[in-house]
């Protein structure tokens, strides 16, 4: 059991402490308001109790007077009409039996009272006041590091909510009959229904119903841009800020993984068809899941020597820590995934040899080729891609040289280029190295910051710097060509773009000079040519990308898919898991019907055996 | 885990050769290209050049010298031995053709590449002409087996101790002197050496190449690391090369790029002695 719910367990039973005798009397100035009935027993006799449901305060007065030195020998439930007291447990205070009317996790703002026997679930409140409470519960803050101690350390930053804060969370979700927020889901998660399922305390049942549409929810619970897909259309936040669905996916999660209650499910029989993935990032090891789930054989393919692609090797442990992408593919392989590490493919097999030995493929390897500017100097020592950067602190663990053998680059005033999510991973890792000074350097205003706010907000934390509407326009080495500034040029903003932000406009004559000792260029990834070099059947679109049928994710060549940061071009890990299901889905059944007409006409198989 | 079936020094001990067991490497791996290894969990990934391969065995064999801590960890190693990570074949391969007479100059461990690449050409058909450097007559390695592949060989030395003295420029200049069918000239060795070789046949105006051997990370393309000038543009040694037209290429931004870490590398032996 995690720590803090037993600390959480304590709280819920100190509150669930409601001693007849010695918590209170008869409250005369409120007797008037409308309270809710109890039945009780006192001295063999029947009593009726009113408790008034103060909705703003949680210490509630009895309705009914009692003499002093008396105790209630027992109390109904006013819904099942059973003893609410528990003989078995005895008030601190007077030593007599309490009742064990359990207070919810609504319990900062109202008594909600609980009774506990034979699954009555009756709480005494009317649903208009219910929905009255929740608009009062602010959205809950997810407990995290202090900023002062994580830039030590390369620990996670939040700590995630605690069963008490997940509950009391949950129960801000208004159960929208037509929910938005599912609409904006990848991979239309049915979030209300989850989140139901947690304010019930039936986290385990809940986080199952997310992994109907998504695997990994403690990936997605972390790294999802949760602000602008599910939470921005959440009602809530038309007035007051939008329920936190990303923290409470987290939490069950978490929950299911730290309570050891993950389950290998059922699955179905063996199709006798082969699935090879390229890649073993998110959208590769959604399609692995999802077929092997399916009753396929599923072999993935992986060019580095660990597997979970851009988790691994791109998101700082501090974000997303290695150990849940571990265990996510300790999950897949116990479901009977293969996984073969080491393997280009382009290079040691070719995809037209994979189909040799596959029913079908899913290229899933990303967008993983950086890009420079191209500026004088780029190739100064101490000037990085963010992808070699964050390659060497998270893949290789830089950060515990010399324990491990790949050197760190270290600087004492580092330069980030680019605004988006890597940029501040960079940033961030690059503050944990001890770094007195980490400024991102990126050509837009705040207002464009490509990245999530909440991540943006934590390097603010952190005390990285942003210097904005500026651009570097070349890196200056010293006489052992390692970098010592960069000449930057102020920026200022015009008409909007093709991508609907405003273009940075450079300012002649703003010139400046930005000392560091050490450059990181994050300004995205382009596609790697390997694989297309030994492919060249495989039809690419315009910007390089391989161009599939949108409702399958097939490509040009039969019985290969595609999707993700190839064919999108670098975006998301939902969106990466999204376009594996649906190329999942559109192999199951494609494969599915051959088989069938297969069947029917009583032929043997069209590929050799 | 791959298995080294066989290990053996040369050159007094500071150049190592292993044969490696990598079937499906092995079945794949053309002359030029290289791999990545990853001798345990806290290693670093470093590219390795094969020097040889047996498609029927399953072997390929590296030669490398000690420089560092990866290194000096993989001479520990004995044969039976593993290796956690060998990746590959990464690079494109050498561009192979019969194309008449090709001049080969290797000088180091750049020998055991040029070996691979030579013998290519060779079983391609054409007059290969080999020119191989080494500090001592000690340092010298693979000396039959280039005499096996060449039509002509010249051995240089630094000392003198063995075959000509002086380096593999002056012999170089000599065939350039007297050989006007010589199509292309290859070369791999110490960068300093390449970029005199370059400056060499540029007077001569023959084709050169250059295989390099910058620092690189993953080796297929992702971290940029490996990145080199060429032709003014930036150009990524694992994906682009590792060959390359040696009249482009900015010699003296690879040998500064590839001094980065030596400090990182003194301090990473001096942690593994403690």
């Amino acid at each position: 059991m995690l720590e803090q719910d037993i600390r959480y367990l304590k709280y819920k039973t100190y509150l669930s402490f409601y001693c007849p005798h010695c918590s209170n009397t008869f409250n005369v100035e409120r007797a008037h308001e409308k309270s809710l009935i109890f039945n009780a027993k006192w001295k063999n006799e029947d009593l009726v109790l009113k408790l008034s449901p103060f909705l703003d305060v949680f210490d509630i007065k009895t309705s009914i007077e009692m003499p002093q030195d008396e105790v209630l020998d027992d109390l109904f439930c006013p819904h099942c009409k059973q003893s609410i007291i528990d003989p078995h447990v005895h008030c601190d205070e007077c030593g007599s039996k309490v009742g064990k009317a359990i207070v919810s996790a609504y319990a900062k703002l109202i008594p909600f009272y609980f009774c506990l026997k034979n699954g009555c679930e009756w709480h005494g409140i009317t649903k208009e006041d219910e929905k009255k409470i929740k608009l009062k519960i602010p959205r809950q803050l997810m407990p995290e590091q202090d900023q002062k101690l994580r830039v030590n350390n390369f620990q996670e930053v939040p700590y995630g909510y605690t069963t008490e804060l997940a509950m009391l969370e949950a129960g801000r979700c208004l159960q929208c009959k037509k929910p938005k927020c599912v609409e904006g889901c990848p991979v239309n998660i049915d979030i209300p229904g989850f989140i139901e399922l947690i304010t019930q305390e039936k986290f385990t049942e809940a986080v199952h119903k997310i992994k109907e549409t998504n695997v990994f929810p403690a990936i997605c619970g972390r790294v999802c841009p949760q602000e602008s897909q599910c939470e921005v259309l959440c009602i809530l936040g038309r007035k007051d800020e939008p329920v936190a669905i990303g923290r409470l996916e987290r939490f069950v999660a978490d929950y299911e993984r730290k309570m050891d209650l993950v389950e290998i499910p059922e699955i179905k029989k063996n199709t006798g068809k082969k699935i090879a993935v390229i890649g073993s990032g998110p959208g590769g090891l959604t399609v692995a899941a999802d077929m092997r789930m399916l009753g396929y054989e599923v072999t993935i393919f992986e060019a580095l020597h660990e597997s979970g692609g851009v988790l691994t090797y791109g998101i700082p442990e501090f974000r997303l820590p290695k150990s849940i992408v571990q265990s996510e593919i300790d999950y897949l392989i116990k479901l009977g995934v293969r996984i073969e590490l080491n393997h280009i493919i382009g290079n040691i097999l070719t995809v037209d040899e994979l189909l040799e030995h596959f029913d079908a493929v899913y290229i899933g390897v990303g967008a993983g080729l950086p890009w420079f500017m191209s500026l004088e100097g780029e190739s100064l020592g101490n000037v990085f891609s963010a992808n070699e950067y964050l390659t060497r602190m998270n893949l290789m663990k830089a950060y515990k040289f010399p324990e491990y053998d790949t050197p760190m680059p270290h600087g004492n005033h580092i330069a980030v280029i680019g605004g988006g999510n890597v940029a501040m991973d960079c940033a961030r890792t690059a503050k944990r190295t001890g770094a007195s000074e980490v400024t991102i350097v990126y050509r837009r205003s705040r207002h464009e910051l490509p990245a999530r706010t909440e991540e943006v907000h934590h390097a603010e934390e952190e005390g990285i710097n942003f210097k904005l509407l500026t651009s570097p326009t070349r890196y200056i080495g010293t006489d052992s060509s390692i970098i010592k500034s960069i000449e930057c040029i102020r920026m200022e903003l015009g008409e909007p773009d093709a991508s609907g932000r405003r273009r940075p406009i450079p300012i002649e004559g703003s010139n400046f000079i930005m000392d560091c000792d050490m450059a990181i260029v994050a300004i995205g990834n382009g596609p790697n040519p390997i694989l297309f070099q030994s492919t060249p059947d495989l039809k690419l679109n315009k910007r390089g990308y391989i161009e599939v049928n949108p409702d399958t994710m097939e490509t040009s060549k039969e019985f290969v898919y595609a999707g993700g940061d190839i064919v999108t071009g670098a975006a998301t890990v939902i969106l990466a898991m999204g376009a594996g299901r649906i190329a999942a889905t559109a192999m199951h059944k494609k494969l599915t019907a051959i088989q069938e007409k297969a069947k029917k006409k009583v032929v043997p198989k069209k590929k050799s055996e | 885990m791959f298995q080294i079936k066989k290990k053996e020094t040369m050159a007094k001990g500071t150049i190592v050769r292993f044969d490696i067991d990598a079937p499906k490497i092995a079945k794949k791996l053309k002359p030029g290209q290289f791999v990545i290894i990853r001798v345990n969990e806290t290693g670093e990934r470093i590219p390795l050049t094969v020097a040889d391969k047996d498609a029927f065995a399953g072997i390929i064999t590296i030669i490398f010298q000690v420089v560092g801590k990866t290194t000096a960890l993989m001479r520990s190693l004995n044969e039976g031995d593993f290796l956690l990570d060998v990746v590959g074949p990464l690079g494109k391969p050498a561009e192979v053709d019969n194309i008449g007479t090709v001049l080969m100059v290797g000088g180091g461990t750049g020998v055991a590449i040029l070996h691979h690449v030579a013998k290519a050409f060779h079983e391609a058909g054409n007059y290969v002409i080999g020119i191989m450097g080494a500090k001592e007559k000690d340092m010298l390695i693979l000396e039959n087996e280039m005499i096996a592949i060449c039509d002509d060989l010249v051995v240089t030395t630094d000392d003198g101790s063995y075959g000509e003295r002086g380096f593999v420029t002056q012999p170089l200049e000599k065939y350039l002197n007297e050989r006007h069918d010589i199509k292309l000239v290859y070369t791999i060795g110490p960068i300093i050496m390449m970029k005199n070789v370059v400056k060499l046949t540029k007077k001569f105006n023959v084709p050169t190449l250059v295989s390099l051997n910058p620092i690189m990370i993953d080796g297929t393309g992702m971290c940029g690391g490996c990145r080199v000038k060429v032709n003014n543009e930036t150009k990524f040694c694992c994906v682009d090369g590792p060959d390359f037209d040696g009249y482009q290429v900015d010699f003296d931004e690879l040998l500064k790029r590839n001094s980065m870490y030596l400090q990182d590398e003194k301090d990473s032996l001096l942690f593994s002695i403690k």
